[in-house]
């Protein structure tokens, strides 16, 4: 079931549990970070996906995201960003309340669910290297 | 990277405002035109290669063309579609008679229907944004010149505040990505500030010419928000706020954006 923000424990500036208890899985997320209409990431922030050419440059980027945060600070950072940075662009992946005019197609759903988002969490632990230039 | 583009960019800007006999931009404003390739900008310059001046033409036979159950063409009411020089820097404006703010396609689709006596065609329908483009292009060059007044000022605060709204699951404000984030790239392509200095005008993304209204629409899809019909009082507050925000800046319809 989606997304309720009371589906999760906030500790600090993390979630240290996993979603639904789903487990999640780094080949999996890298996919949903590359897809521009599924985890809409490289809208706004590079990562290391050389195959996808046109990447953003309005956030930092994603490289060595895991060696800077810890899995429950990198699912916070996705569930609900604005926690952190009340002004931040970055969308909440996981929240279906106090929304504005959400198209029919879209509405009552969280940009991805609990799995996808514990896949992208994954794979975004996978990132240790700071970034190349690109 | 960044430097040299924006230096670039500026150094076009003043060319364009200058050969258009308008501002320069030397308050930081910047058309989208700006942003656009050397030859895009070359195709919006040269009326043979601008495919929007088909609309153009289009448009200038329709103001000729007798229409509507009054057997009326907008030439005998008004003239010569030179007449129109500096209507559409001063749109959107108040109208008296139907007591409520329009656009020019608003207004124009006003004239249709109580002094042509003709039906409304389909929002951007051909023959719709031939007509407003038409008479749009008889302000090229000249300085965006907002009216005041009441209502408008109303429209304004109103249009200003959708503006900053956050809308959509993806939960972003016009304001986040126009004001904030202008001149990044959003998966490469860059982010304009968002004047509305050329509309209607040629998108090739559209294959077609299209109103400010559609691409305000286009942004909101974007962000996944249910966009305001064609026509709603919402569209008009942000076409309204908007024009005021570029005050000053030269009028380019019919232009041309990637
Ligand atoms: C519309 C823009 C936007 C989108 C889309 C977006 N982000 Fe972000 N993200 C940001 C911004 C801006 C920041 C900088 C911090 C802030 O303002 O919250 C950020 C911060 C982050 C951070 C912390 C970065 C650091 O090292 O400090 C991570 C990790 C992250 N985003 C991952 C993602 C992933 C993964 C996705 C897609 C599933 C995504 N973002 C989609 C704009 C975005
Ligand atoms: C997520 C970012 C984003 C948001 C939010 C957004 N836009 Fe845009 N907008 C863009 C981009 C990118 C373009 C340029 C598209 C292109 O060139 O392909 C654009 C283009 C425009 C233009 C055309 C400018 C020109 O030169 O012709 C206008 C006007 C505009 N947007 C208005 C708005 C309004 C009003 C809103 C809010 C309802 C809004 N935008 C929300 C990203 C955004």
């Amino acid at each position: 079931m989606p997304a309720s923000a009371a589906d999760y424990v906030v500790t600090g500036d993390a979630i240290e549990r996993p979603l639904e208890g789903a487990i999640g899985d780094a080949a999996r997320g890298r996919a949903i970070v590359a897809n521009r209409t599924l985890g809409l990431c490289l809208l706004c922030h590079s990562g290391p996906i050389p195959e996808e050419r046109f990447q953003g440059n309005l956030a930092p980027p994603l490289d060595g995201a895991g060696s800077r945060w810890s899995e429950g600070q990198l699912r916070l950072r996705l569930v609900d960003p604005a926690r952190l940075a009340p002004d931040s662009p970055m969308p909440a992946y996981y929240r279906t309340d106090g929304l504005s005019r959400v198209a029919p197609a879209f509405a009552g759903k969280p940009i991805l669910t609990a799995a996808q988002i514990e896949d992208v969490v994954a794979y975004l632990a996978t990132l240790r290297e700071p970034g190349a230039a690109r | 990277m960044k430097r040299p583009a924006r230096i670039w960019a500026i150094l076009v800007v003043a060319g364009f405002a200058a050969a258009a006999g308008a501002q320069t931009a030397t308050d930081g404003r910047r058309s989208g035109f700006a942003d656009m390739s050397p030859a895009l900008q070359a195709i919006q310059r040269d009326d043979m290669s601008n495919p929007a001046m088909l609309w153009v033409a289009e448009g200038e036979a329709q103001w000729n063309a007798r229409a509507g159950n009054a057997g009326k063409s907008c030439a005998d009411c008004h003239g010569a579609g030179e007449s129109m020089r500096g209507v559409a820097v001063r749109y959107p404006a108040f109208d008296a008679k139907a007591r409520t703010v329009v656009d020019l396609d608003g207004r124009i689709d006003r004239c249709r229907n109580e002094h042509q006596r003709a039906s409304s065609p389909a929002p951007e329908s051909r023959p719709r944004l031939a007509i407003a483009a038409y008479v749009a292009f008889q302000s090229r060059g000249m300085a965006i010149a907002p009216p005041t007044g009441g209502s408008l000022d109303a429209a304004a605060i109103a249009g200003e505040a959708l503006y900053r709204q956050r809308l959509g699951q993806l939960n972003l404000s016009c304001a986040q990505c126009h004001d904030e984030r202008a001149g990044g790239s959003l998966a490469g392509v860059a982010i304009p500030q968002a004047h509305p200095t050329g509309y209607p005008l040629y998108r090739s993304e559209w294959q077609g010419l299209g109103s400010l209204q559609r691409r305000i629409r286009n942004c909101m899809t974007g962000v996944r928000a249910e966009p305001y019909p064609f026509g709603a009082p919402e569209l008009v507050e942000l076409e309204v706020f908007l024009m005021r925000r570029a005050a000053g800046m030269a009028w380019e319809t019919p232009a041309v954006r990637p």
